[in-house]
């Protein structure tokens, strides 16, 4: 096929009726994708394979603060009506527990063999800006870096990408001072606005490469006016003006380095339960253990790597005890690697400002106002009262 | 700034998650709880390493635990690794007997600097079990013995039973050109025969005989340790460029995923084990990092 006989490639701003995100579906499902994305579970938005737009949670939204969220009728349809649930997206990018390896012990000898990690096509549905950052930090830490991480990796390359912009802050989001959010600017292959006005309910849709481009012309769509482009921008913007918390982002990393030894520490120790939820609901935590099982004859073995949180106290365990012994020690190991030494290590800081680790605090710790507390002079814990989110 | 100072010869297998099948071919019980087995690669491949890297060392269906290397880097056969029974897996390593089979993962990490100690004194202060990832580099300075000037090998233990390599130390303390000092913390049970010091191991320094100016420190032993003989050296004179040691922390993966070494900034399985001070002197001198 010649340069000319190629159609143009959507390269401008179009409009998706909202009826046609079921084209959308089906165009995904066509190119062999399985599609994931939020659906209403147990009381919340979860992630999950969907079957069809309607396992969308049309018409909901979520209400979230320190320590609660609550899911909400709306007054209209809208199908992106709301924010992050409890699931990132590296449930499916770097599941929770991974066979990596068999081994076999047969008449005095071992032999080892390497589990075959699955490469799915998936297509995730309605990623929201914080979490195209998170995967992006997770592509510096799991492919880029040191080693490369095969799970992730073979997960990662079959995986297209249709973004959903925010239009709405929720309760506990700060993308918008973290410069993460919430419009989404790179790394998806199709990004979403969607826009209800009185009886107006469509898709203003960007296409971000070659394969959102061609998926985006199997789908009826026309060229958005000036006007439609505008008001899709006013409701991203309207979103980050809506938000709540701000985490002041010049001089966090030596504000956490300055500070190892802020009564803050010993305040914020006396809230934690060490429950780990904050580090397992993060988008951007990728800390595993390796689990080895056998089974009861004892001649087969397994190997699993399996989340691993911080705050476990086996985590930092070596001969004789742990390392971080106390809450106070271990609460301030995830937030200077999430703030600080995640920027020496990769070149990025390790929070993208969705507020999950707020939300599903039992206890509502919210990482917002420790940040706030660290930056009033150490004077004693009562500094912490007057701190605003 | 780059602390691998002496580049291993081949890197990890492909997969460096998935270990090599070795088999036990000697097991030498070294003191109550600690023993040094000498293995060889199923593949016939050997394992080439620099003095200081460390293995993953599998018991099966046990676990893992990550072993420093304590055998001479000029053999890449046999694999001898030194490991110290406190936990279930390294428990089941030092139960080993010959013929046994176990997996190897490695060589991971950074070196001890033995190029640049090259023309320069070098002192080797030791802890316990801290002699293990040393003996490497001790192999080698030896084994090019002219290449370096005064040789020093401090090293303190609990007590006479403790003591690594006995006979070795014996040995290199009858050699002229290398000075061999061990101390004990305790040596009321083997009272009157101890001849050694008695003392913490950085009562052995001020007796050690390098040009603070120049030399190159390695040390290799519990936390406590590291620190004050750290501070010992830098009061003789020494800068922080010129210390070297070796930290250990939780380790998984070695290959710098699983997150569980890092240290600071650091991930201690990729940029350590080895680490020049002045890297993490920041770290060291706080508790619970």
């Amino acid at each position: 096929m010649s340069v000319l006989d190629r159609p143009p490639r959507v390269n401008y701003p179009v409009v998706v009726g909202h009826s046609d995100l079921a084209t959308l579906f089906d165009a995904l499902r066509a190119r062999g994708y399985a599609l994931i994305g939020p659906t209403v579970r147990d009381g919340v938005i979860v992630y999950e394979e969907l079957q069809s737009v309607s396992d969308l949670p049309v018409g909901w939204t979520d209400e979230q603060g320190a320590g609660t969220y609550r899911l909400k009728r709306r007054g209209d349809e809208a199908i992106f009506g709301f924010t992050v649930g409890p699931q990132a997206w590296k449930r499916f990018l770097y599941p929770p527990k991974v066979r990596l390896l068999h081994a076999r012990h047969e008449n005095g000898s071992i032999t080892f063999r390497q589990e075959e990690q699955a490469t799915p096509k998936m297509a995730f549905i309605g990623v929201r800006s914080c979490e195209l950052h998170a995967i992006a930090i997770h592509d510096r830490v799991l492919v880029q870096g040191a080693a490369k991480d095969a799970v992730f990796t073979g997960r990662r390359e079959g995986t297209f990408i249709v973004a959903v912009n925010c239009g709405q802050a929720g309760g506990t989001c700060f993308c918008a001072s973290m410069k993460t959010g919430p419009r989404a600017e790179s790394g998806f292959d199709l990004a979403l606005t969607e826009v209800l006005d009185g009886d107006q309910h469509h898709f203003v849709v960007e296409a971000g490469s070659e394969q959102g481009a061609d998926v985006l012309e199997a789908i009826p769509h026309r060229r958005a006016t000036a006007e439609e482009q505008q008001a899709a921008t006013d409701i991203v913007v309207r979103a980050g003006e809506d938000m709540g918390r701000t985490v002041p982002t010049e001089g966090l990393k030596d504000l956490l380095y300055a500070n190892h030894d802020h009564p803050e520490w010993d305040d914020v120790a006396s809230r934690c339960l060490t429950c780990g939820n904050c580090t397992m609901v993060c988008p951007t935590c990728f800390c595993t253990s390796i689990e080895d099982t056998t089974n009861l004859q004892g001649d087969e073995a397994e190997r699993y790597r399996v989340w691993s949180s911080c705050f476990g106290i086996f985590y930092s365990y070596i001969h004789g005890g742990s390392v971080r012994r106390s809450v106070k020690s271990r609460y301030r190991q995830w937030m200077t690697h999430k703030l600080a030494t995640w920027v020496d290590q990769f070149g990025t800081s390790g929070c993208v400002g969705c507020g999950r680790c707020i939300t599903w605090c039992p206890v509502g710790i919210d990482i917002t106002q420790e940040v706030h507390a660290l930056q009033q002079a150490p004077a004693g814990a009562a500094h912490r009262a007057e701190v605003k989110p | 700034m780059n602390t691998v100072t002496m580049e291993p010869k081949s890197s990890p297998a492909q997969e460096p998650m998935v270990p090599r099948t070795y088999v036990v071919a000697r097991v030498a019980k070294d003191t109550a709880d600690t023993t040094t087995i000498e293995l060889h690669s199923l593949d016939g491949k050997g394992m080439a390493y620099a003095p200081g890297q460390f293995t993953m060392l599998y018991a099966f269906g046990v676990g893992e635990v990550p072993i420093s290397i304590s055998g001479d880097p000029g053999k890449s056969d046999p694999l001898v690794q030194t490991i110290r029974a406190v936990g279930p897996v390294s428990k089941a390593l030092t139960d080993v007997k010959r013929g046994d089979m176990i997996g190897v993962r490695g060589p991971f990490g950074t070196s001890w600097p033995v190029a640049e100690a090259e023309n320069r004194d070098v002192v080797i202060v030791s802890g316990g079990i801290g002699l293990a990832p040393l003996r490497p580099a001790l192999y080698h300075l030896l084994a090019h013995r002219d290449r370096y000037h005064r040789i020093s090998l401090l090293y303190g233990s609990r007590t006479p039973e403790d003591l690594l390599y006995r006979q070795e130390l014996e040995r290199w303390r009858g050699r002229l050109d290398i000075d061999v000092a061990v101390t004990v913390d305790n040596a009321a049970t083997t009272w009157p025969t101890w001849r050694g010091g008695v003392g913490v191991v950085t009562t052995l320094i001020p007796r050690a005989r390098f040009d603070a100016a120049s030399a190159i420190a390695m040390i290799c032993g519990p936390d406590i340790m590291m620190r004050y003989t750290a501070m010992e050296l830098q009061k003789l004179g020494m800068q922080e460029s010129q210390i070297y040691l070796s930290i250990e922390l939780n380790m998984q993966c070695g290959i710098g995923l699983c997150g569980h070494c890092q240290y600071g900034p650091v991930f201690v399985c990729k940029d350590g084990p080895v680490f020049r001070l002045d890297r993490i002197a920041q770290w060291l001198a706080k508790r619970e990092i």
